[in-house]
């Protein structure tokens, strides 16, 4: 059990976000505001006014620069921080390829929300996932409790030597940003324990001057993109280390890259990213009660994705729906694609289904969910249906 | 509303959603006179804004309206110019919207001299986020992002506006709304980048948090603290101490950049068919 010392608030996600950070003793934090990850950065402004964080806050001018500053103060060998959502990440998108090709071990909260156009302030996937290929390890939460875990162990795996990657953090706008819960709040003494100040050489050093950030021809690009690879093969095994470890101290820890739910001798599984893994519990004790054998996967790390977990699942079950907040055009959801790509293994006979839904803020009601494992179980049965369906259209 | 006024504006979409007390409706009232009063053709304008409070003006004015990117609002407009140097493009942002994330695109507009009639609603925050400080922030006013207060400088929004190569630039406010009205006016009647700064007022983010009053009051603080440039220069400078200057702040006609590329164009046509 726990040795830690601990004390309990009524939190709300952004709120725990910034606890977890003071605990994290960032030496830089840059951002700009947009909802709904703005009261992460107040609640930080005021941590760092009352002096209860010794830490250097930049209010910069935009996402672009909060990342170029973060990535300044990643330069000097410093612990940095900043958080955004939406079109402040999308604005991001040079920086983020910058500091992950860099290779600094940045954390970033994102808060999930959709992207403009049509505007819509509410919460989805698209925005991180269109980042996918950005280099940052992607982990998506589920609750307050997680997102302050989660960020704390951010720091710790961005920072392992074998990663060196920056780290982004997801939480669904609103439902978990913006929803008090009880949140445990560790105390510093074990936090400093866990998370020892950041040591890099992967810095400038005034008394061996070096060049960073440089150009890289032909000739040796393709050695640093392996790195980059290997790096991210490695935050595998990093990400689930990590979590075990947080367990073994604070009590807590969430299954590393993915956490199943009833899963062992289940027949249709929904696999689901964020808040939506709550609501899918409820349904599958609900099911389960029925007799039906449901489970749940939360697919917590989407880069890097747990392709050998999802290659071991396909022999296991007999029908996997993919719950995706998000779609990518001209395809499908952009978690079905990986989902699949891993199931699908010689012989497999698993069967599998697409459903879109939760889209700028719309509710994944129980009954949608249960739709769901009853499309599922009717595959199976050999039915026909639409592989990617939108959940609850309204003029279906 | 002025039942003459009632065109220029869609009215299902009415009330607006701003607070209570906000500067925001009545610039907005002062743009619709000033399109009105000038005689300008209301099918050949074109309001573009970015994002934020002051960036919703649009959606309730009846005209080809556009709601675009938080700071981009004049990268859009450019376009929009371009396409067809013919209309009257306007441009609705915030201070946020046009100083710290769209700042770039600001000054090279000005540079530029593009004929675009800017209204910047100055208000001193982010008000659509909730009161995080701005480039427009007073040093030392108090904002969520500084509960000790702002340790930052201000920008001058006429002089960068002047520096940049505006060629008309004026400042009217939210209290002295009949010169808001005549300086727009004559931002219409300039053939370049026209920059009116709108002096607003969020009594909700930023009032509130440094104890200016209520709405009301923030109006009588415009009032006081303003000085009409005219006014100002009979006096000495100890006497305009803690005021700003309100009025036309510069007026300097000069070559307009879609006009200076048709003359390109046709000088080339020209000499091609030579
Ligand atoms: C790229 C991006 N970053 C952040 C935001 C969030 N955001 C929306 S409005 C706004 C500030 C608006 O302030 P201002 O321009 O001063 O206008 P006001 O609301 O005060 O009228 C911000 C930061 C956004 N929409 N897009």
């Amino acid at each position: 059990m726990s040795s830690a010392k601990t004390n309990k608030r009524f939190l709300s996600g952004d709120e725990a976000v910034a606890f977890a950070v003071k605990l994290s003793r960032p030496d830089v934090i840059a951002a700009y505001p947009i909802t709904p990850q703005t009261v992460i950065v107040e609640k930080i402004s005021e941590f760092v006014a009352a002096k209860e964080i010794d830490c250097q806050f930049l209010h910069v001018e935009s996402e672009h620069s909060a990342m170029a500053a973060s990535m300044g103060a990643s330069l000097m060998g410093s612990r940095a921080f900043t958080a955004t959502s939406s079109q402040g990440l999308l604005y991001m998108c040079e920086m983020l390829h910058y500091v992950s090709g860099s290779r600094y071990p940045i954390v970033m909260v994102n808060a999930n929300r959709t992207v403009a156009a049509p505007w819509n302030i509410f919460g989805d996937h698209r925005d991180s996932l269109s980042q996918r290929d950005s280099g940052w390890i992607q982990i998506y939460v589920e609750n307050p409790q997680e997102a302050l875990d989660v960020t704390i162990q951010a720091f710790k795996i961005a920072e392992n030597p074998q990663v060196s990657l920056p780290v982004m953090v997801n939480l669904d706008g609103f439902v978990i940003t913006h929803t008090y819960e009880l949140v445990e709040i560790p105390d510093q003494e074990t936090v400093d324990k866990f998370l020892p100040p950041y040591q890099t050489t992967n810095k400038l050093d005034f008394d061996n001057p070096k060049s960073l950030s440089f150009t890289a021809s032909p000739e040796w690009q393709t050695e640093f993109r392996y790195q980059q690879y290997e790096a991210m093969e490695a935050a595998k095994k990093i990400i689930n280390q990590v979590d075990e470890e947080y367990g073994k101290i604070f009590g807590r820890s969430y299954g590393g890259l993915v956490q199943e739910y009833r899963c062992d001798d289940a027949d249709y599984v929904l696999v689901a990213m964020g808040s939506v893994a709550g609501t899918t519990r409820l349904v599958v004790d609900k099911l389960r009660a029925e007799g039906k054998k449901v489970g749940l996967v939360k697919l917590r790390s989407y880069r890097p994705f747990p392709k050998e977990y999802f290659q071991d699942l396909g022999k296991k079950v007999k029908a996997v729906g993919v719950i995706d907040r998000d779609i990518s055009f001209g395809y499908e959801g952009a978690v079905y694609t990986e989902v699949k790509a891993a199931l699908f293994q010689p012989g497999s006979q698993v069967k599998t289904l697409n459903f879109i839904a939760g889209l700028s803020g719309r509710d994944i009601t129980k009954e949608n969910l249960t739709e769901m494992f009853t499309k599922l179980e009717a595959i199976d049965k050999g039915e026909k249906e639409d592989e990617v369906q939108f959940i609850g259209l309204r003029w279906a | 509303m002025r039942p003459d006024l009632q065109e220029l504006f869609r009215m299902e979409k009415l009330p607006h959603i701003w607070c209570p007390g906000c500067g925001h409706g009545i610039i907005m009232r002062a743009i619709a006179e000033a399109i009105k009063e000038s005689g300008i053709d209301m099918d050949k304008t074109v309001i573009v804004s970015g994002i934020g409070c002051s960036s919703r003006a649009p959606g309730y004015m009846n005209f080809d309206t556009c709601h675009t990117i938080h700071g981009r609002a004049l990268a859009f407009a450019t376009g929009i110019k371009l396409a067809n140097p013919e209309l009257n493009v306007f441009v609705i942002t915030g201070d946020g919207d046009a100083t710290a994330i769209g700042g770039n695109h600001f000054i090279h507009a000005a540079r530029r001299n593009i004929d675009l009639n800017v209204i910047l609603f100055n208000n001193n925050i982010y008000g659509m986020t909730g009161g995080q400080y701005s480039p427009l922030t007073p040093t030392g006013s108090k904002a969520t992002t500084s509960p000790y207060g702002n340790v930052e400088r201000n920008f001058d929004i006429p002089t960068l506006a002047i520096a940049a190569g505006a060629s008309y630039v004026g400042r009217g406010t939210a209290y002295h709304d009949k010169l808001l009205k005549d300086l727009i006016i004559a931002g219409i009647n300039n053939k370049g980048f026209s920059l009116i700064e709108a002096i607003s007022m969020c009594p909700t983010s930023f009032g509130r948090r440094n104890k200016l009053g209520n709405a009301a009051k923030m109006l009588e603080l415009q009032k006081t603290a303003a000085i009409n440039v005219k006014a100002a220069q009979k006096l000495p400078p100890e006497k305009l101490e803690g005021k700003f200057l309100i009025g036309e702040l510069h007026n300097k006609p000069a070559p307009e950049f879609t006009e200076e590329y048709d003359k390109l164009i046709a000088k080339l046509r020209k000499e091609a068919e030579q």
